[in-house]
């Protein structure tokens, strides 16, 4: 555990220097794409000493690496926020839209995997073999707005956008996560309301990490019903049933959950696009409203407070597989 | 690997066109065919697009008008017939995939070839570095090297090789290292063989049948990170036909007029489908080892 800690640490420090790199050694100077057109030179000259961009490349190394981990990570130009109160103030929506996303792929997709696998070669097993291919491969945004006009616009079943309905007061901030805090305050109307505007992003984010999840959990299905153990408890005469759900079933899901860390990351990709077609106000929103506005210091804290989120989410994920799986030691 | 006495360079394309053959009544040979045709119908389109679509990429003929009568698939909101712009747009996601694909492959192939054969401090190295990137959002870092370097399809095919970099990195490091434990690589060190050509003659023939697979299980994945980062902004000077950029200019609309959305979307769908069958084909007919491979993560971190 310890050693997994501090391999994750240079990693953390491979993406904020990346970051780093990124915005020093690219083409074009920061400060005259801050100050568009309209600065002159005086006016150019004072910013670039504010931000320190005068000093030498290590010098200025050093202090980015010093505001990152402080949250100094400047001001956003599009709303005139500091950077890491956006990310704080954002995050959390973002958090709970992949994690109900997760819930969504993982009762999805092992539910179809299983069902895959336990009819191998038979019409069940195609028919989710043909659904993953596709579902892997539908554009997200896309897949988002179809769900968003069959069963909102037509439908009226779920809120067109947003995160929660303007006519009920937001829940007091706790965690910043609307369910939550709903539930915290005792408020089930504000819950239920937050849940109705989870529903169609989450699906619409799920249903492509479910297709991924249906073909990991069919092939070890597969293979846990084909092994020695299976088998043994065969021949000792226990029900079909129950060698399943008991035994073949258990080592099956071992391999999805070791997959779910890195999935976290292909969920936070999709955030982004779901988030904008949901006008969902996430980190994925600040993003793309950051790129409209070449709002770089926006950018940069956001890959780096993703990238900070993403090494704590995959260390708590790799924490959990140690506990189910007593084979992986780190 | 079975094919690996020492034989040295063996065509790699001749190698997959046999196995093709023997596999064609299996599912996976049956994958691979639909996948390859869906793929080569759409590049045809694509480079004939001239000729085929019935008008030009930025004709002018009214805003929205739905499906039917002159326009197959109605036109979208710059007043442009969709079908036409369908057509038309094939051609930068194609170019986008094949550009990105061998700027991935120039960096990740030598980079995994000497990490995985040399090993030590600078294979650790360079697995940590790949690794960080690998565990990152992809979309999320194209964005950010996107948004640094700017438009138009080198740099966006850039900012994509980035991201799929490491895959090829650790398919091709994974296998060096086994494959530099054989007696016959062994051998070739003990005939004091210099590195480059032991690499060369005897290392790249047996991974390269990677090649292919994770190219086109990529390049599904590039074609769907080009349409987000052009749905995003972030592609192509406004105009240019692209499946992505056209969403992105008509999606505001889709309640009212669906197809100037939807058709270029099926379209990304169909050939990210097409490439991921004839990759998942390839994978089982060419790696029947990497089939029972633990799942991307689960091996030993």
């Amino acid at each position: 555990m310890i050693t997994r800690l501090l391999l994750m640490l240079p990693m953390l420090w491979i993406l904020i220097t990346f970051t780093f790199l990124l915005l020093r050694v690219a083409p074009g100077d920061p400060v005259s794409v801050i100050m568009g057109e309209h600065g002159n030179p005086a006016q150019l000259q004072l910013v670039r000493q504010e931000l320190g961009l005068n000093d030498p490349l290590p010098v200025q190394y050093v202090n980015y690496l010093v505001d990152v981990f402080t949250g100094h990570m400047g001001t956003s130009l599009v709303t005139n926020k500091p950077v890491i109160q956006e990310v704080a103030d954002r995050m959390p929506a973002t958090l709970e839209l992949t994690f109900s996303s997760m819930i969504v792929a993982s009762l999805m997709g092992i539910g179809l995997g299983v069902l895959a696998g336990t009819h191998r070669d038979r019409l069940p097993d195609f028919g989710v073999r043909l659904f993953a291919a596709f579902a892997y491969n539908i554009p997200i945004f896309w897949l988002g707005l179809i769900l968003k006009l069959i069963f909102a616009v037509d439908l009226g079943w779920f809120p067109v956008a947003g995160r929660f309905s303007a006519r009920l007061a937001t829940p007091p901030t706790v965690t910043g996560m609307y369910t939550i805090d709903s539930l915290l305050a005792g408020d089930l109307r504000g819950f239920v309301d937050a849940v109705d505007h989870l529903i169609l992003p989450s699906l619409t984010l799920g249903t492509v990490l479910a297709a991924f999840f249906a073909r990991v959990t069919r092939v070890n299905v597969i293979q846990s019903m084909t092994s020695d153990f299976v088998e043994a408890a065969r021949a000792r005469g226990i029900r079909r049933s129950s060698v399943f759900y008991r035994h073949a079933l258990k080592n099956a899901l071992v391999p999805v959950v070791t997959t779910m860390g890195l999935t976290f990351a292909l969920l936070f990709s999709g955030a982004i696009l779901t988030e904008t077609i949901f006008s969902f106000e996430g980190m994925g929103r600040f993003v793309f409203l950051a790129i409209s506005y070449r709002d770089y210091p926006a950018i940069q804290g956001a890959v780096v407070y993703y990238g900070i989120i993403m090494v704590i989410i995959s260390l708590l994920i790799d924490v959990v597989n140690a506990f189910i799986d007593p084979r992986i030691r780190y | 690997m079975a094919t690996g006495y020492g034989r040295g360079r063996v065509s790699v394309v001749g190698r997959l066109f046999s196995t093709f053959l023997k596999h064609s009544k299996t599912g996976a040979g049956l994958a691979v065919w639909a996948g390859i045709v869906i793929v080569l119908s759409i590049l045809v389109l694509a480079l004939f697009a001239p000729f085929l679509a019935p008008y030009g990429p930025e004709q002018y003929f009214g805003n929205l008008l739905p499906p039917g009568g002159a326009h197959l698939m109605g036109t979208d909101r710059q007043g442009y017939d969709v079908f036409s712009r369908v057509l038309w747009g094939a051609r930068i996601p194609l170019g986008v995939v094949a550009l990105s694909t061998v700027l991935s492959l120039v960096i990740g192939l030598p980079l995994g070839l000497l990490s995985g054969y040399k090993g030590g401090r600078l294979d650790r190295l360079l697995v940590l570095i790949m690794d960080s990137v690998y565990a990152f959002p992809g979309l999320l870092l194209a964005i950010a090297i996107a948004a640094v370097i700017g438009r138009g399809l080198i740099n966006i095919s850039f900012a994509i090789a980035v991201v799929y970099a490491p895959t090829y990195f650790r398919v091709i490091r994974n296998h060096v290292s086994s494959v530099k434990q054989q007696t016959y690589v062994e051998a070739a060190r003990a005939l004091s063989i210099p590195r480059r050509g032991i690499i060369a003659r005897y290392i790249l023939p047996n991974v390269s049948q990677n090649i292919p697979v994770i190219f086109s299980i990529n390049a599904a994945d590039a074609i769907l990170t080009e349409a987000g980062l052009a749905f995003l902004g972030l592609g192509f000077p406004p105009g240019t036909p692209d499946w992505g950029s056209d969403i992105s200019l008509n999606w505001q609309v889709f309640d009212t007029a669906w197809w100037a959305t939807f058709y270029p979307g099926l379209f990304i769908l169909i050939l990210a489908t097409a490439l991921t069958f004839v990759g998942e084909g390839l994978n089982d007919i060419l790696n029947p080892l990497l089939r029972k491979r633990a799942p991307p993560g689960a091996e030993g971190r």
